[in-house]
């Protein structure tokens, strides 16, 4: 049949400039770039390229730049030139729209509709370059009262507390697979959380035998596939989370082409080499939530107690109650994922339209639970589009402990957001289980770069506590006061919790 | 409390406000009792650090005769309040006595209806619950429901007097003169962008639990609503407020001493924390952990009483001022050191609590906690 | 020589019980005056070139030592009040008793003895002259202090001192002696010199617990000179033994560099 699609970008090459080094042929995986040797020229088939900015970045002489084809359609308001492409894709093929990363339509976002405090005179702000700052933060169950013995000035607890992840940054990297992402991917992530004192999300695909000795900082997962699932696995960790749901899909479930499923990834996932590794949506041994309960309780039991279990979930329509169900079946964590949260793979469909935004199921757990008088039982971690550090400080003060960040983490590895990372052919090294092609992420470079990322982001953090006079985040922690909203309705800011700016 | 209430308390609608204040306490370590003179004339020497628009006392020990009920402090906004607030207070508990409390006229703003009830809790109405219970249950019940009426003291042989007005006004409004008490704690109030109104003045009061305070709590948003989930109603729109529940919380229902209840409200650093002896490491981790939401954050200095204990506290970076001093049986808490020497020139001790470090003195105990720091007396 | 009989026909009639002259000395009853007519006489009289005034009863007047013109010494009994020689230009200020907080901030020259404690923020921003604190002093004393061509602020303390002591410090000499200290018992002050870019800070005895931007390390023979000044001039104020003093070893805590936060922003 032959393709009504038009391309979506025009590779420029300033043939002056260019020296026919054929970096950027080596470097694009699409096979965009090809060396002509008997004209000694670069031509380049813009039908293959994906603007994920490689051989830009890569070209030692600056000579290409890509253009957005903004032909051949009319301007329409509704018909979209996306929207034409993708049904005529549709008409093409009869399948499902297939996208990567997270949600690119503007609607879904209010923390521009967020607006920071600072203090003025009444209150002095603190500067965080000198005086302490603390941003540490503890994750786990915590008692609602201490039993503590006093007598001449010695203290002695008798309680004891659950478990607890010990955060230095309020910053953890969410779940990204083993397969999903590249093993020098994985190590990069585990390197960085140890450094900077947090933790990675080892994701559904398992963890790398190679990897386990950054287990103390790995939350490991477990979902609906269970693959890599073991009791070694189990203990590896510092947590166990149980993966409900993802906020660029919920209700849907997964699967990893056979094609990427290579030995090394096989051996992590137990499963054979080459077969589809499929994640069902949901956990067949739950299908209610005391059936929740009843897997939270086998995976302390597996581990001794010792570990705090997280349950992760899209932010769905009944998200606050669904949180206070699973706070309830003994969750220590509950992980919240928005509608912007990312994937590697995922129905355009599904990812665009399904779910809602974090910041509203943020507050609306935040305040169930409160309201129920359980929310120390659990703590609350974030996730789903986290771009800088003022959106994480506005996450915390509707009431998270904590965020998870993915995106964010692979844009400092080199990802330019091309979604196309279902391909698997990521030219960036980091979507893919290509050896040739992951060997493009050095994990030393990579944790680098992670860690300076989230060094920035805490200085930020800080900066900005200082400003609102807090030298301590559970101080900010819930605290809404320190939030005005603008261009929301009185629903959307009572859901929020927060004021209208200038109120 | 509906709208029109709130805007009539409240007309700025603030969550919370801020003032800049000064604060005293005054304690005879033997509980005898002495007149409001010093305590007046201490707290009228800090003049300037108040503005007007705010003072109070609170003063332990001034009703011996009815030492056994608890004493309502209640000001009424609007008659119609008052007859609204008698029916609670019928149907909580027996009214041993009530009057409406002794004034004159003084330099203050607007007073409104003042009555004291003295009151014993319905024992069959709910045999389960203590009277304590039964008490804060009818104060937060008139503080939300009847809209114009506030409980500003609620203790036993003890009472709260403040209002809009400068301390040594508030005093003579209330005519101070008239009692006598074993511990006077004292605020001058600087509110920055709120009128002031009766109920905002310090000290805040729960059973016989008071603070005043100085400074302001950036923290009040996540204080606030942690208490909620205990079921304290933050009404009075100051930040002071969260503060008395906090220790109504840690002291009375979960029995934390105060020597651990200030390593919440104004918790070590987690360096100081990591660095202690592993015993005392893990109590104060685990306090962190656990009471987080509690800590005061912000500068402050306050002076939380109770009977029997009066104790002294600032904010962790130590960024409002608390001076101690002691002279015989008698201990003192100021915000400035001029205020103790105008009421007692000579003193056995005198010493600025580090930040975080309470200074705890009790009835029958001459030896104060957290006077560790000793300064000679300067010749 | 000053003519008392004009200087009190030119005082306003309500500052008359409060004022007598004893010889050149004028002696004040600071008792029951506001800050604001205390520091107005002390205005009135030097103008009229008094230079000597004793100020007694004074109990938490601020601002002493405010606006004044000339270098008039200015003796106090009893406890000034907050800002004692906020913005002082000259005077010499002893006092009998403690003070509180906030003395000499922004000091831009003159001296002022305190034979007793002072209270937080002590020579805030202090850009010149002496501060000699004979007891302990309260948190972030020397907070911004600094230094510029011939302008050199000096803040001695007998005492110890409570935490941020010489926090941001850009300049001007801190020197703590640690007299009222027990043997090896530390330094009450934790995050010493945090942000301090630049001036120098010396203790006798230890301190348990600095800011990350500095570092201590042992004095020189130059160190020494400043040193013993200072300490020569302190034991002159209170009656207190040189050799004594100098018995113990001193260190100094000094900035690891003048931009501790070169590295903090991306680009």
């Amino acid at each position: 049949m032959k393709s009504y699609l038009p391309v979506d970008f025009i590779v420029e090459r300033d043939e002056s400039k260019c020296i026919r080094c054929k970096v950027c042929v080596n470097q694009c995986t699409y096979e965009t770039h090809n060396y002509d040797a008997q004209d000694d020229v670069i031509r380049s088939k813009d039908e293959n390229c994906v603007n994920c900015q490689r051989c830009v970045t890569m070209c030692p002489t600056h000579a290409l730049s890509i253009k957005k084809n903004l032909g051949p359609f009319r301007d329409n308001a509704n018909w979209s030139s996306e929207v034409i492409k993708d049904i005529k894709k549709q008409a093409e093929t009869g399948g499902v729209l297939l996208t990567g990363m997270g949600a690119d339509k503007p609607y879904l976002t209010y923390w521009e509709r967020l607006l920071l405090n600072a203090s003025q005179v009444t209150n002095p702000s603190i500067d965080p370059l000198r005086e302490p700052m603390e941003i540490r933060t503890y994750l786990g169950a915590k008692p609602d009262a201490l039993e503590i013995e006093f007598e001449d000035g010695d203290i002695d607890l008798k309680t004891k507390l659950a478990p607890q992840l010990i955060l230095e940054t309020p910053i953890m990297f969410s779940a990204m697979s083993y397969g999903a992402i590249s093993l020098n991917v994985h190590e990069s992530l585990a390197r960085a959380a140890m450094r900077a004192g947090t933790y990675f999300n080892t994701g559904e695909g398992g963890l790398d035998s190679r990897l386990y000795k950054y287990g103390e900082r790995a939350i490991v997962q477990v979902a609906s596939g269970r693959f890599g699932v073991h009791s070694s696995y189990l203990n590896a960790g510092a947590a166990i989370e149980i993966k409900i749901g993802q906020g660029a899909k919920p209700g849907i479930g997964g699967h990893l082409p056979g094609e990427k499923v290579t030995e090394d990834i096989a051996r992590t996932r137990m499963i054979p080499v080459g077969t589809d590794a499929l994640s069902p949506a949901p956990q067949h041994d739950i299908y209610s939530i005391e059936d929740l309960r009843q897997l939270i309780y086998a995976l302390k039991e597996a581990t001794n107690y010792s570990k705090p279990v997280s349950v992760k979930i899209a932010a769905v329509h009944n998200v606050a109650a669904i949180a206070s169900g699973i706070v309830r079946a003994g969750a220590d964590i509950i992980a919240l994922d928005g509608v912007r949260g990312s994937t590697g793979a995922a129905p355009k469909v599904i990812r665009d339209n399904v779910g809602i935004p974090i910041e509203l199921a943020i507050a609306s757990v935040d305040q169930r639970l409160r309201d129920e008088g359980i929310r120390n039982k659990a703590s609350i971690v974030a996730a789903g589009g986290f771009r800088s550090s003022g959106d994480i400080v506005k996450a915390i003060a509707l009431g998270a402990d904590a965020v998870y960040v993915a995106t964010a983490a692979l844009i400092a590895l080199g990802c330019t957001v091309c979604q196309k990372c279902y391909t698997g052919k990521c030219p960036w090294g980091i979507a893919t289980s290509d050896p040739w092609i992951s060997k493009r992420v050095n994990p030393e470079i990579g944790a680098e770069r992670l860690v300076n990322l989230l060094r920035g982001w805490s200085m930020e953090i800080k900066e900005i506590m200082g400003g609102m006079g807090i030298n301590a985040i559970e101080s900010l922690r819930g605290n809404r006061l320190h939030l005005r909203g603008v261009n929301m309705t009185d629903t959307e800011l009572k859901i929020l919790g927060v004021k209208m700016a200038g109120e | 409390m509906n709208e029109l209430d709130n805007k009539f308390i409240n007309p700025f609608n603030q969550d919370k406000d801020f003032a800049g204040c000064s604060i005293f306490g005054m304690m005879s370590l033997e509980g005898k009792r002495f007149s409001s003179e010093d305590p007046i004339k201490a707290i009228s020497n800090m003049h300037d650090r108040s503005n007007g628009l705010g003072g109070g006392f609170a003063v332990y020990g001034i009703y011996p005769d009815f030492k056994d009920y608890y004493a309502l402090h209640i000001m009424y906004l609007s008659k119609d309040a008052k007859e609204k607030t008698d029916r609670v207070l019928a149907s909580c508990f027996n009214i041993i006595y009530d009057e409406e409390m002794q004034t004159k006229a003084a330099k203050v703003v607007d007073p409104p209806l003042l009555w004291r009830y003295f009151v014993e809790p319905k024992k069959r109405r709910s045999p389960n619950l203590p009277e304590d219970e039964c008490v804060i249950q009818a104060v937060m019940r008139i503080n939300t429901e009847t809209g114009k009426a506030f409980v500003f003291s609620s203790g036993k042989d003890m009472g709260v007097f403040k209002g809009v007005g400068y301390p040594e006004d508030i005093a003579e409004y209330f005519c101070l003169e008239d009692y006598y008490g074993y511990l006077w704690s004292c605020h001058g109030r600087f509110p920055t962008n709120t009128p002031g109104w009766w109920g905002g003045a310090h000290p805040f009061n729960i059973l016989d639990w008071t603070v005043v305070h100085n400074g302001e709590l950036s923290s009040y948003g996540i204080n606030r609503r942690y208490l909620e989930m205990y079921g304290y109603k933050c009404t009075l729109q100051t930040d002071t407020e969260v503060l008395a529940y906090a220790v109504d919380l840690l002291m009375r229902r979960q029995r934390l001493p105060i020597e651990v209840v200030s390593q919440i409200l104004a918790a070590p650093f987690w360096s100081e924390i990591d660095s202690a002896e592993p015993k005392r490491c893990n109590v104060l981790r685990a306090l962190r952990q656990t009471y987080g939401s509690l800590l005061m954050n912000g500068p402050f200095s306050v002076i939380v009483a109770h009977h029997g204990e009066m104790i002294g506290l600032t904010d962790r970076v130590k960024l409002r001022p608390l001076i101690a001093a002691t002279r015989g049986n008698m201990l003192y808490l100021s915000s400035e050191e001029a205020a103790i020497r105008l009421v007692s020139p000579q003193l056995d001790k005198l010493w600025a609590p580090r930040g975080g470090e309470p200074v705890i003195g009790r009835v029958g105990d001459k030896k104060i906690v957290g006077s560790a720091v000793k300064v000679e007396e300067p010749q | 020589m000053i003519a008392k009989e004009i200087i009190l026909a030119k005082l306003d009639s309500r500052f008359l019980p409060h004022v007598t002259f004893n010889d050149q000395i004028c002696q004040v009853n600071a008792e029951g005056l506001h800050y604001r007519d205390l520091n107005s006489l002390l205005r009135t009289l030097d103008s009229h070139g008094v230079e000597k005034v004793e100020l007694h009863s004074v109990c938490g007047q601020r601002y002493i030592g405010t606006d004044l013109k000339t270098g008039m010494a200015i003796e106090i009994y009893g406890t000034p009040g907050n800002d004692l020689a906020a913005f002082m230009n000259g005077p010499y200020i002893t006092v009998y008793g403690n003070a509180q907080d906030c003395v000499a901030n922004t000091m831009n020259e003159g001296k002022v003895v305190v034979h007793g404690r002072a209270g937080d923020i002590t020579c805030y921003g202090m850009r010149g002259g002496k501060v000699f604190i004979r007891d302990d002093i309260g948190a972030r004393a020397g907070i911004h202090m600094k230094e510029y061509m011939d302008k050199k602020p000096y803040l001695v303390v007998g005492g110890t001192a409570m935490d941020f002591l010489g926090e941001y410090m850009a300049g001007g000499v801190l020197l703590v002696l640690g007299l009222n200290l027990k043997g090896d018992e530390p330094h009450k002050a934790r995050f010493v010199g945090t942000g301090m870019h630049a001036g120098v800070i010396y203790v006798r005895g230890n301190v348990a617990h600095m800011g990350k931007e500095v570092k201590m390390v042992d004095v020189e023979k130059s160190d020494m000179l400043t040193i013993e000044g200072l300490v020569r001039e302190f034991c002159g104020y209170f009656k207190t033994d040189f050799e004594e003093i100098l018995s113990k070893k001193f260190m100094k805590i000094v900035p690891y560099s003048h931009r501790p936060y070169g590295r903090i922003y991306a680009y």
